[in-house]
């Protein structure tokens, strides 16, 4: 019962990063049809921004709750820059060609990204310092780090603001609009570029937020493919939650993150990564749509 | 579009996205700086200068630079000299295949000094082979590295013997009856590695209570590490590479795992404790050398080493190149040509040669029998424990 519980708490704190990131996939193909496979190169720049404030302003010596809010908001900032152009550089110049094309392009820039990673960062592993050491526990219980706490609390406050801004601003519903209608919303008067390139600095930065967090509190080597896998996993997350659907998007990451931490502390170990195509491919077959997705009709 | 489109765009991404995967996993080729002097005996090396196990190539190159270097001072091998052509294979298996034959064919070198990855050596070792240059690996410990072919060689011990060292070790000095073990499936060397650590430790009647697996680059270990904390083991084997075994160390704390780990020659990295923090304190693993020996060999060679690097104290992989260098250049001379045929028979008898790492004998499977160090990490240092004779 004490490793399902932990089993839990890991799948359901991971899981709350695949839905940061997986939120960003969605949200852009809502308004665009499109699957910015760039995305999660944007989280790894994330991460490399998070690298170079702590270690440049050394900010590992002196810990304080302002540092790290200062850290994750520049980071979210970097990450919007970075969405917008490229927004603004690759997408927008296609926007009304073929969708292959586009999806081609979006693996264009990811591929960029990550080998313009490896000539400006370098491809050795990069760590961020251990800033907060893990506690000392007892023989029993369960273990959540601090930076576990953090991430989770964090993920959720996004998650809350991201609900509040597509559902209650002027801004969110004009990105419903677009979604629904894209050139009913130009008629009716909405910016479109200015809302589609707002919707890729939003999520872009939610995707610098979960870089900046993984890199920050789990210690683990930051390498300019950081980006690579995670992001393959938040999109099949975003296609099981239903692609489109915001809350799809954080039900399907929450439960691939659950869905990987059992796997992981299973027999079956060694499949771990696997389980994430696994999951494409059934969803795929037996329910396009998704969990949370309609299954409705296309428009034309 | 149609009705269905949904189903049509997304099973498009999912291919090309696995495509991409694929593609991503061996990025596109990009030409290795060659480290090129003037000389006359051509030497090959492909090491990973950058990568995921960067300081494995770093680490080495300086200890087979050291070697040359002292050489060429002495006038060379019958007064030519040793041009040293390095190749970097990125970490990359696929890297490393190109960088031996781009060496080989481009270069035209006699023979080849690399790698320190098992996986990498695996890869490489079958060009080498078939081109009949004879290839010294100074660290890869995995048995069928030499097994490639007779003109493959290593200056280091194989797993089966690390595993039983690290192995007789726990049971017989820590005195521990149950451990977990956790490998990297990715990795020729993790393992190789792990499956001779349990037959051991299993026939000295200890008990492995549950075994997990990662793959390199993970960024998460803890549901593996959750299971393994259920077994409740008194050590914890993890036979990685430096680069994950930071991060695993600091989750197994986190999570409340207080029971030592224990590794092979992988974790020798100053990188190490920079992942880990003090999350490895107190824990052990097998390695070629210390550098606290008081053998006047490795004091000499560690003298020279920090005279020639800034201070900076080599590590077991800087010792084995420049055994490996060694090695090549004795053989070289005792040939008497520049053959590859020839150098590959004198290294061959290469016998009670007076390494850093040991006396180094070269057997008839090509690899050389030599002792293990045991050292514990404490205060972020590498402390020389004990020694385990094969």
């Amino acid at each position: 019962m004490e490793a399902f519980l932990q089993q839990l708490i890991n799948g359901i704190q991971y899981g709350s990063i695949y839905a940061l990131i997986a939120v960003g996939y969605t949200m852009v193909y809502g308004v665009l049809r499109l699957i910015n496979f760039a995305h999660g190169d944007v989280y790894m720049l994330g991460a490399f921004v998070a690298y170079y404030i702590i270690v440049g302003l050394q900010i590992d010596k002196h810990p304080s709750v302002g540092n790290f809010v200062f850290v994750l908001l520049m980071c979210m900032l970097v990450c919007a820059v970075v969405g917008m152009l490229i927004e603004r550089l690759a997408y927008r110049p296609i926007r009304h060609a073929p969708r292959l094309t586009a999806l081609i392009t979006a693996i264009g820039v990811s591929l960029l990204l990550e080998n313009g990673g490896i000539v400006v960062f370098g491809a050795d592993p990069k760590y961020i310092p251990t800033i907060i050491e893990p506690a000392q526990a007892g023989e029993s219980g369960l273990f959540v780090s601090v930076g576990q706490m953090i991430m989770l609390v964090v993920s959720l406050v996004f998650m809350v603001i991201l609900r509040f801004i597509v559902m209650n601003t002027r801004f969110g519903r004009a990105m419903r609009a677009i979604a629904y209608d894209m050139d009913a919303a130009r008629l009716m008067g909405i910016h479109v570029d200015r809302v589609i390139a707002l919707t890729f600095a939003l999520g872009s930065a939610l995707a610098g937020a979960a870089g900046m967090m993984v890199a920050t509190f789990t210690s683990v080597k930051i390498t300019p493919l950081f980006g690579l896998l995670p992001g393959v996993k938040a999109f099949v997350a975003a296609v099981l939650g239903g692609i489109g659907n915001i809350p799809g998007a954080v039900l399907g990451g929450l439960l691939m993150g659950v869905i990987e931490a059992f796997v992981g502390g299973s027999a079956l170990t060694t499949y771990r990564d696997a389980i994430a195509f696994l999951i494409l491919i059934l969803v795929l077959l037996l329910r396009p749509s998704g969990i949370l997705g309609k299954a409705v009709t296309e428009k034309v | 579009m149609k009705r269905g489109g949904l189903r049509t765009i997304l099973w498009f991404g999912t291919v090309l996205g696995m495509i991409y995967l694929l593609g991503a996993c061996k990025p596109l080729q990009r030409t290795g700086g060659t480290v090129s002097t003037t000389g006359d005996i051509p030497v090959g090396v492909y090491l990973s200068f950058t990568g995921s196990t960067a300081t494995f190539g770093e680490s080495t190159y300086k200890g087979i630079q050291l070697a040359t270097e002292e050489l060429n001072a002495q006038g060379g091998i019958n007064g030519r000299k040793v041009a040293l052509h390095a190749e970097d294979d990125r970490s990359d298996a696929q890297e490393a295949r190109s960088a031996v034959t781009k060496l080989i064919q481009r270069d035209k070198v006699i023979a080849v000094l690399g790698e320190v990855a098992s996986s990498r050596s695996l890869a490489a070792a079958p060009i080498c082979q078939q081109n009949r240059i004879p290839m010294i690996s100074p660290s890869s410990t995995n048995p069928d590295v030499t097994k490639v072919g007779d003109y493959i060689f290593r200056v280091c011990f194989i797993d089966p013997f690390q595993g039983t060292a690290v192995a007789k070790f726990a049971a017989e000095t820590l005195k521990i009856k149950r451990v977990a073990v956790l490998t990297d499936v990715k990795n020729d060397y993790s393992v190789g590695l792990a499956k001779y650590f349990k037959e051991t430790f299993t026939q000295l009647g200890g008990q492995i209570v549950v075994e997990k697996s990662y793959s390199e680059g993970d960024p998460d270990f803890r549901s593996q590490l959750t299971a393994i904390k259920q077994a409740n083991p008194e050590a914890i084997f993890v036979p990685g590479y430096y680069s994950e075994v930071g991060t695993i160390a600091r989750q197994a704390r986190e999570l409340g795992i207080t029971v030592p780990l224990l590794g092979g020659d992988g974790w020798d990295s100053p990188k190490l404790v920079e992942g880990a923090g003090n999350a490895l304190e107190g824990s052990y693993f097998s390695n070629h050398y210390s550098h606290e020996s008081t053998d006047p060999v490795v004091q000499e060679f560690v003298r020279k080493f920090k005279q020639r690097f800034n201070g900076e104290v080599p590590d077991a992989l800087a010792a084995l190149g420049y055994d490996a260098a060694k090695i090549l250049f004795d053989a070289i001379k005792r040939a008497g040509s520049l053959e590859p045929a020839k150098i590959r028979d004198a290294l061959a008898q290469t016998k009670d040669f007076p390494g850093v790492t040991g006396k180094i004998t070269i057997d008839a499977e090509r690899n050389a029998r030599k002792p293990a160090v045991i050292l514990q990490i404490k205060g972020k240092q590498f402390k020389y424990v004990t020694t385990i004779q094969p």
